[in-house]
């Protein structure tokens, strides 16, 4: 079974965690991995950066650009991520815009992610319809499971077409917004997250964007069956000891 | 129906809308209203009569006769510079500026590069009273201060992008980013045939009255609507578009599309798209573009700002992946000598954008008595500064 449908069927209030791949410099991307892991981390997106992140906030997109001038490539974090299995156990998630897949190859890519055991990805720009006519099978070829984002504009007919097409989680977006915003829970996010709740989609939701610390975290994982973190913890490793930013970081959320 | 857009939002291989679930509805509401809109017959009549009163069309097609002498073929300028704000950008922006309104929209939002698709939609915006943001690459905002100026004096704010090369393919990522924090009541304008469909159908559209109109003048100067050639820039490719439009199916005309080559196809400042780039996707289509092995997007170079744009719209890589258009480009000086070229044989000073266009002309060889049309998308006033130093005037 693949690692990620294992894991919502084990465990409530998942907290994953979003970090870019070479940053803050390139040898770092499985030492992270592993740390998250021993501080308590349930999943791991590794975000595989790219020049041009039009749904990234000034954080994450600046990680981007001092993990590409320092050489990173997706060829190069395929290498980097040959150990994994053998180094980390939980859930693994690529994130990245569809260029840079589409460069590498469709297929060449989903070979590559299953050679090194990573469960799943996360490309915010590959539409669905491309998705579901070229891409679908290859995913499910190699047990890949393609996570799908919604926002509160999303309708629910479409919401309905996500559920269908994704074999993972659907990464429901704390507001319309790019990544690093606070999450504001007022009575328009609350209505919105019900509202999804109640519609009994067959994938568990993930809710991403604005999650920053321990009570955010809780309210999100009141709607859904986790949260995602991905500004705050780029901010939390920008420097200082790795292992040592890592386990303060993850601390706040096993308070 | 060869070369114009498909039921999918897809010109051959190119095209479709790669864009992020928070641009989704945004983008899909354009999508389902943007045909109804612009062929209802009120919005033609209001679109026409500010095109006429307001911007001041049709431009008119000049036969530059020392041009002529000097090719041996009939040169014909399409005075896109006599518009409104300068340059062809206006046929854009009131058109989208109706579109905005028709939406319900009550903020506007657009990125410039040379300032020109800026200060087109500063206008609008003011004309209209609608808020309005332009995001424009730091270096952009130093090289087109004029132009700056202007949007500001037209009420709009102006928000200098200061990530990458701090040029339009990141005021275009700002932009983006802001629709995407402002999904509700905001319309981005977008100034090229570039963007998620319906984008390069919708420009394409609005600017197709060039080819309209040159070909009701060409009837009327020459006895036939057919050139034998027509030229235009293209950074994104908009004046381009709107000049080949009306001639895609005519086979016998020859699309002549002049990319910007910097300081040399090879110099490593270059914004020469066909000859550099590859097929990939970005700012939400998929086309050619120029990027490094691993799909990174790579910094482009040129003189002229609004030619300094590392893709083309999905049409044209199209027209010039099935040959139709033939992609050619132009070096800076080639550029600014012929802006100095066309200044003082036809007393016009062209923008540097529509002087690469122009610079081709040097290039071509004519039997003799052909008709050419070249698009002459803007004029030169805010690349004055460029010229001053570049000729020490």
């Amino acid at each position: 079974m693949n690692r990620i449908k294992k894991l919502f069927q084990e465990k409530k209030n998942i907290l994953s965690i979003y970090y870019t791949a070479g940053y803050p410099n390139t040898g770092d991307t499985i030492q992270i991995a592993e740390a998250l892991e021993k501080s308590g981390a349930d999943m791991l997106e590794i975000g595989f950066p790219y020049s041009d992140p039009v749904a990234d906030g000034p954080v994450i997109q600046a990680s981007s650009k001092q993990s590409l001038d320092q050489g990173m490539t997706l060829k190069l974090l395929f290498e980097q991520l040959k150990d994994l299995r053998k180094k980390v156990t939980i859930p693994v998630l690529l994130m990245g815009y569809v260029n840079p897949v589409l460069q590498f190859g469709v297929e060449k890519f989903c070979e590559a992610c299953a050679e090194v055991g990573v469960d799943g990805c996360i490309v915010p720009d590959l539409p669905m319809v491309e998705y579901e006519e070229f891409y679908k099978d290859c995913f499910e070829k190699h047990n890949l499971s393609n996570v799908f984002l919604i926002t509160p504009q999303t309708a629910e007919e479409r919401i309905h077409k996500i559920d269908g097409l994704t074999n993972g989680f659907i990464y429901l977006l704390s507001s319309s917004a790019t990544t690093g915003k606070n999450l504001e829970v007022g009575n328009t996010t609350e209505a919105y997250f019900s509202r999804i709740k109640n519609l009994n989609l067959k994938n568990p939701t993930m809710i991403g964007f604005g999650i920053s610390d321990k009570q955010t975290f809780d309210k999100a994982c009141s709607y859904a069956n986790g949260a995602i973190i991905g500004t705050a913890f780029v901010k939390a490793i920008a420097d200082g000891n790795l292992e040592e930013s890592v386990s303060n970081f993850m601390k706040k959320f096993k308070a | 129906m060869k070369y114009k857009v498909n039921e999918k939002g897809y010109y051959g291989d190119f095209g479709g809308a790669y864009i992020p679930e928070m641009l989704y509805p945004n983008v899909e509401e354009l999508r389902q209203n943007y045909l109804k809109i612009i062929d209802d017959a009120d919005f033609q009549k209001e679109f026409h009569q500010l095109l006429k009163d307001y911007v001041g069309r049709p431009s008119p097609l000049y036969l530059a006769k020392r041009y002529s002498e000097r090719y041996g073929a009939n040169i014909f300028l399409k005075r896109e510079d006599l518009n409104h704000t300068g340059a062809h950008k206006i046929n854009n922006t009131i058109g989208q500026i109706l579109l905005a309104e028709k939406l319900g929209k009550k903020r506007i939002i657009a990125e410039t590069g040379a300032g020109q698709h800026g200060v087109a939609t500063a206008t609008v915006c003011a004309l209209r009273n609608l808020e309005c943001v332009i995001y424009m690459g730091e270096v952009d905002i130093e090289r087109q201060a004029p132009n700056v100026a202007r949007m500001k004096m037209l009420g709009a704010k102006v928000v200098p992008a200061s990530s990458g090369s701090k040029t339009l393919k990141d005021a275009t990522n700002e932009a983006m980013r802001d629709w995407i924090n402002n999904p509700v009541d905001t319309h981005y304008i977008i100034g090229s045939v570039v963007g998620p469909h319906p984008y390069p159908d919708m420009v394409a559209i609005f600017q197709s009255i060039i080819s309209e109109e040159t070909k009701k003048q060409l009837l009327e100067q020459t006895g036939s609507d057919q050139p034998d050639y027509v030229l235009a820039c293209v950074g994104g490719g908009s004046n381009a578009m709107g000049m080949f439009y009306h001639f895609m199916d005519d086979e016998n005309v020859k699309l002549i599309a002049v990319e910007a080559a910097g300081k040399g196809v090879s110099s490593g400042f270059s914004a020469a798209t066909t000859y550099l780039g590859k097929e990939g996707v970005l700012h939400g289509s998929r086309s050619i573009l120029m990027q490094t092995e691993d799909g990174q997007v790579v910094e482009p170079h040129s003189v002229s700002a609004g030619l300094d744009y590392p893709g083309i719209g999905p049409q044209h890589a199209h027209l010039f992946k099935t040959g139709r258009g033939q992609y050619v480009s132009i070096t800076d000086e080639e550029s600014l000598e012929a802006g100095l070229l066309c200044t003082q044989l036809e007393g016009i000073i062209p923008a540097i954008e529509s002087a690469h266009a122009l610079a081709y002309l040097e290039k071509m060889e004519f039997k003799g008595g052909e008709n050419v049309v070249v698009c002459l998308s803007g004029r030169g006033d805010k690349d004055l500064d460029t010229y001053i130093k570049y000729f020490n005037l």
